[in-house]
């Protein structure tokens, strides 16, 4: 709705509706594209899981969006007018949340990090013909289905995995050494099993100079991953390719560590390996493992700004995906804002898929949208934690620094 | 793939049974005496690992010397529970109670969530990385000292049962509850303190499950339910059988984890506990009624 | 039919039936997507909560592991049309016998092996997770990374295909719950009704005055799986992507029979009632703290938990035999 004639000021009174209609009653339609071209602000609905099980996420993801504010208006993007909602992990409630928003006014939805919540905020969103911009959500199928208004500038499980391989050959190359066999261990949840889907496909193309020798799937609510382990060690892999999410990284960090097994190479695809969580809880056993993940690209100018606003609002947090892709969401619906000059959806979806934005902050080009609303252009990078902080080590146009190989043995750590 | 793994993940199972084994215990003791299906028996335990989570970090105090305290902390919320919240459903029938506690669970479980936030919480004490290497044999230190405890807790209950007054009394209550009434028991006081003992047993468990591992407050529905499997392959009231109920459950998931594939050890899992309720339904260790 | 359906519902009643029927065939008209959205929620939780009431409201069957037939009519159902192109109104006889044969079966063991009470239910949840977990490794149906089901654009409603907007999914899942209450309605006064609840009251009774108990325990869990599918299929296709770990998960089973019990265990209306008034609650409550400007995740499922706890505890047995009572809403109170 068009209330806001002054910008921050959404108070709005019986009285002012009243008077509103019977101006509009009076004057005909023509007062609605008046006000239509003085918008100030957008309002953007984000959607996230802050709490029920994907909580942490979500809170995590949420704090990209509250330093977003300030850094869009030090851009000269207009100001944006954020209502924010708790999909509560059900994809239920992210329905009915994406349907309140819109009744209140909603004009670009923002979220939702799960695929599953994603997909259902989708099919709203289509429905309406609001734009939305997905954050974060990997199942290759939500950009599949031929929507109109909805963009996704995060990678799909197939270009993780593309990118996971071709920096990992990078990254041995440098090193001048890699690993003859690796086990792939992943947890069997949404993000887990459509990786383990793609690797069968991606991996071949890639000529990679280990082989799996064995896959192994654990439970995601599992508290105890010694079996995993030990299974793992039993292989005698050189290297563990893993996909997991934070809590069963520290779960089998510690196995490894108690079972005395130190592979050459910690290669991770996902997320868990280089949160703070893991950082703060493990401390020099955090050090060693690659993470092959969407990233933000240190040498560009706007992640530093980024990584300085983070700071401030949160001191001893580090930059990583969660915050960037929220941001980077909210960036797009800023940028489109910005161009169409309107808050008309429509206009909207037509400016968002016209986005070319180079001032970013992800790697690659920047952000531009395919005709099916994904950005494909999105490359992923390779990061490394060292002493409780993230350096990234390939691709060599996005580091900042060099792979220490391999991984120093856990028992040698003091 | 050699004999010592096989070896290393049976033990392993065994230990994180035994404290598997003690959680479950106080579903059982619940149940046993009050015949009340506690639901948010998960959610309890999350409470109690906060509690050693907290005193570990504020104070620095170890969990397994912690644990008498948290225990102590979680008895007098079980007796206040049981005395002013459950107490009027005990002659209702199950669904109400059901509902009672699903709704206890979803407020503990939130209430979490805003007090300590999302993130995973953990304790790391000094020996939290330890191992002991014994011939091919590798032990996790916190699970070894963890299981050992269990054991001792639940000796201790045990013995309570069995030689004092009060404990006696609380087996008659379970054995017969107009009986006890007629012989003037207190039989209210006697469920409260029941469901304290019950709750003491999960804050001890739950001091020594946050020595294993992390804890997030979503946690404790597959708590709950693992609670429930345990005491019922175990037998429901029997005591020896909870912590047999999770040595056994302990060692099947991790053999199912080792010869299929470690995603799918809950079908063992819940296909044993299916045989159990069909087959035996007093329970693997559990006397024929 | 319709003689025998009003039967012992009173003037007063009938009138109020009626009057809240019309109000809801017309909410659309004035209803936002938003207000929409939540009277399909309600519906859908209404449903369900009559179909498993048949089970525990009517035969005395605990079952916490309903999961397991919303998940299986949901997969079935999206299985055949988008891998067959089969209509979903086809794919639900499917739906109906698949979930029927499971709860034939584990109502079978469970009543041969003589488990009832608490290890029913358990027996439920086991049942509910194994099939959980199964989901996850049947890489068919895409296992743990889900199962989305093809979506056009909808300018269109296409009720062959349940392809449409909200408004569709609205009267749909209206007609399902009015089509669950009649049918309970006239079983309850059946012969069939007599025997539950001559079962539910006293088992050992029951069989001693020649009930074959276990058949008549067999066919409630029968019906109550088949009806429970069909509000599967309008999950599948209402929200288009399925993971074991949403549909088969032990927290739905607990959701949909919160409604019933809430409103009234074994009533009519009780799952209703129940349904309008948790969901109600839940989206007031949202609705009330973002409006007091509390962004605190959680405290919204903490006062849904304690409003949840004050009811159960000064209304036992729900709210609607309560209501009913008050209203003075004549006839007997079924």
């Amino acid at each position: 709705m068009n209330r806001n004639l002054h910008s921050g000021d959404n108070r709005i009174t019986r009285r002012t509706v009243t008077a509103g209609l019977g101006a509009s009653v009076v004057a005909g339609i023509a007062p609605f594209n008046i006000v239509r071209a003085q918008d100030a602000t957008l309002k953007v609905g984000v959607l996230l899981p802050r709490s029920g099980a994907q909580a942490g996420i979500g809170q995590d993801c949420q704090r990209g969006v509250d330093i977003a504010a300030g850094l869009l208006k030090e851009l000269g993007m207009p100001p944006l007018q954020i209502m924010n909602g708790d999909t509560e992990t059900s994809v239920e409630v992210a329905r009915s949340r994406a349907e309140k928003m819109i009744s209140d006014g909603a004009q670009v939805l923002v979220g939702a990090f799960d695929s599953g919540q994603s997909t259902a905020i989708a099919q709203v969103a289509e429905q309406k013909g609001i734009p939305y911009v997905i954050n974060i959500a990997a199942a290759p199928q939500i950009t599949e289905q031929g929507y109109k208004f909805v963009f996704r500038n995060f990678p799909t499980a197939g270009m993780i995995l593309a990118d996971a391989f071709a920096n990992q050959k990078e990254i041995f190359e440098a090193a001048g050494a890699a690993p003859k066999t690796a086990v792939f261990m992943h947890v069997n949840d949404t993000f887990g099993t459509a990786m383990k889907g793609g690797i069968g496909a991606v991996m071949p193309k890639f000529n990679m100079p280990y082989n799996l020798v064995e896959t192994i799937a654990y439970d995601p609510t599992s508290r105890d991953l010694s079996v995993e382990v030990a299974k793992a060690k039993a292989t005698g892999a050189d290297a563990l390719l893993m996909v997991s999410r934070l809590n069963d990284a520290i779960l089998i960090t510690r196995e490894l560590v108690k079972q005395r097994w130190s592979p050459m190479a910690i290669l991770s695809m996902g997320p868990g390996w280089y949160e703070d969580q893991y950082l703060k809880t493990l401390g020099k056993l955090s050090d060693g493992p690659l993470s092959f993940v969407p990233w933000y690209d240190p040498n560009k100018p706007m992640s530093k700004k980024l990584d300085e606003a983070l700071a401030k609002a949160h001191p001893g947090v580090n930059l990583n995906t969660n915050h960037v892709y929220t941001f980077e969401a909210l960036l797009v619906a800023a940028d489109a804002f910005k161009r169409a000059r309107s808050t008309d959806p429509k206009a909207l979806a037509d400016a968002i898929r016209q986005t070319n934005i180079t001032d970013n902050v992800s790697p690659g080009p920047g952000i531009q949208f395919n005709e099916k609303g994904q950005n494909d252009k999105l490359k992923d990078s390779a990061i490394q934690n060292r002493g409780g902080k993230l350096v990234t080590v390939a691709p060599k146009v996005a580091a900042n620094a060099k792979v220490e190989w391999p991984m120093t043995p856990y028992d040698k750590r003091g | 793939m050699s004999t010592d793994i096989y070896l290393n993940v049976a033990v392993s199972g065994v230990l994180t049974g035994l404290v598997y084994g003690l959680m479950a215990l106080g579903l059982s003791v619940i149940f046993g005496v009050v015949r009340v299906v506690n639901f948010a028996h998960g959610e309890m335990t999350t409470v109690a690992m906060y509690f050693a989570v907290v005193l570990f970090a504020t104070l620095g105090l170890d969990p397994l010397l912690m644990m008498v305290p948290i225990a102590g902390v979680l008895f007098v919320f079980g007796y206040a529970m049981q005395r002013w919240l459950i107490n009027p459903f005990i002659s209702r029938p199950e669904h109400s109670q059901f509902i009672l506690l699903v709704a206890v669970a979803i407020i503990l479980a939130n209430g979490l969530l805003i007090v300590f936030g999302p993130d995973a919480r953990s304790v790391q004490t000094s020996y939290a990385f330890d191992s002991f290497k014994i011939g091919p044999l590798i032990v996790d230190a916190t699970k070894a000292f963890a299981g050992l405890a269990a054991i001792a807790v639940a000796a201790a209950l045990f013995a309570f049962f069995r030689f004092t007054r009060l404990g006696t009394a609380i087996r008659a209550c379970a054995d017969n509850y107009t009986g006890a009434q007629v012989i003037g028991l207190n039989v209210p006081r006697l469920y409260a303190l029941t469901f304290g003992l019950g709750a003491a047993c999960v804050g001890a468990a739950g001091a020594m499950l946050a020595l294993v591992t992390d804890v997030t407050p979503p946690l404790g529905p597959s708590f709950t339910l693992l609670a429930f499997v345990i005491v019922i392959v175990g037998g429901l009231g029997s005591m020896s059988g909870a912590l047999a109920g999770g040595i056994l459950i302990g060692v099947i998931a991790a053999l199912a984890g080792l010869f299929y594939t470690p995603s799918a050890k809950g079908m063992f899992v819940f296909a044993i506990l299916v045989l159990v309720l069909l087959f035996r339904p007093q329970g693997i260790f559990g006397r024929r009624a | 039919m319709i003689a025998r359906l009003a039967e012992n519902v009173s003037l007063r009643a009938a009138i109020a039936l009626v009057l809240l029927l019309l109000a809801l065939f017309v909410a659309p008209w004035f209803a936002n997507d938003y207000l929409l959205t939540v009277l399909i929620l309600i519906f859908y939780f209404a449903y369900t909560g009559q179909a498993w009431n048949i089970m525990m409201g009517f035969a005395g069957q605990l079952s916490l592991g309903h999961a397991i037939y919303i998940g299986l009519g949901a997969y079935t159902t999206a299985v055949l049309f988008s891998f067959f192109g089969v209509s979903p109104w086809v794919g639900s006889f499917a739906a109906i016998l698949m979930a029927a044969l499971w709860g034939a079966m584990i109502g079978f063991l469970a009543f041969r092996f003589r488990v009832g009470g608490v290890y029913f239910a358990i027996l439920t949840i086991a049942f509910a997770e194994f099939a959980r977990i199964g989901f996850d490794h049947l890489s068919y149906v895409g296992g743990s990374a889900g199962f989305f089901l093809p979506v056009a654009n909808y300018t269109q409603s296409d009720l062959w295909t349940l392809r449409g907007k909200p408004i569709m999914f609205y009267y749909l899942s209206l007609g399902m719950t009015v089509a669950a209450v009649v049918l309970c309605h006239i079983m309850v006064r059946s012969r069939l009704g007599y025997f539950w609840k001559a079962i539910r009251e006293d088992e050992e009774a029951a069989r001693a005055v020649g009930i074959n108990t276990f058949r008549y325990k067999l066919i409630a869990v029968v019906i109550s799986a088949a009806m429970t599918s069909l509000a599967g299929v309008f999950f599948a296709f209402y929200y288009n992507n399925l993971f074991p770990e949403e549909v088969f998960s032990i927290n739905r089973s607990i959701e949909l029979i919160l409604a019933p019990i809430f409103g009234g265990l074994g009533t009519l209306f009780g799952p209703i009632l129940g349904a309008f008034m948790l969901t109600g609650l839940a989206e007031t409550l949202t609705t009330t703290l973002a409006a007091l400007g509390v962004d605190v995740p959680g405290a919204k499922q903490v006062f849904y938990g304690i409003c949840l706890l004050l009811v159960i505890t000064v209304l036992p047995e729900g709210v609607w035999p309560w209501l009913y009572r008050r209203l003075g809403l004549a006839g007997r109170s079924e």
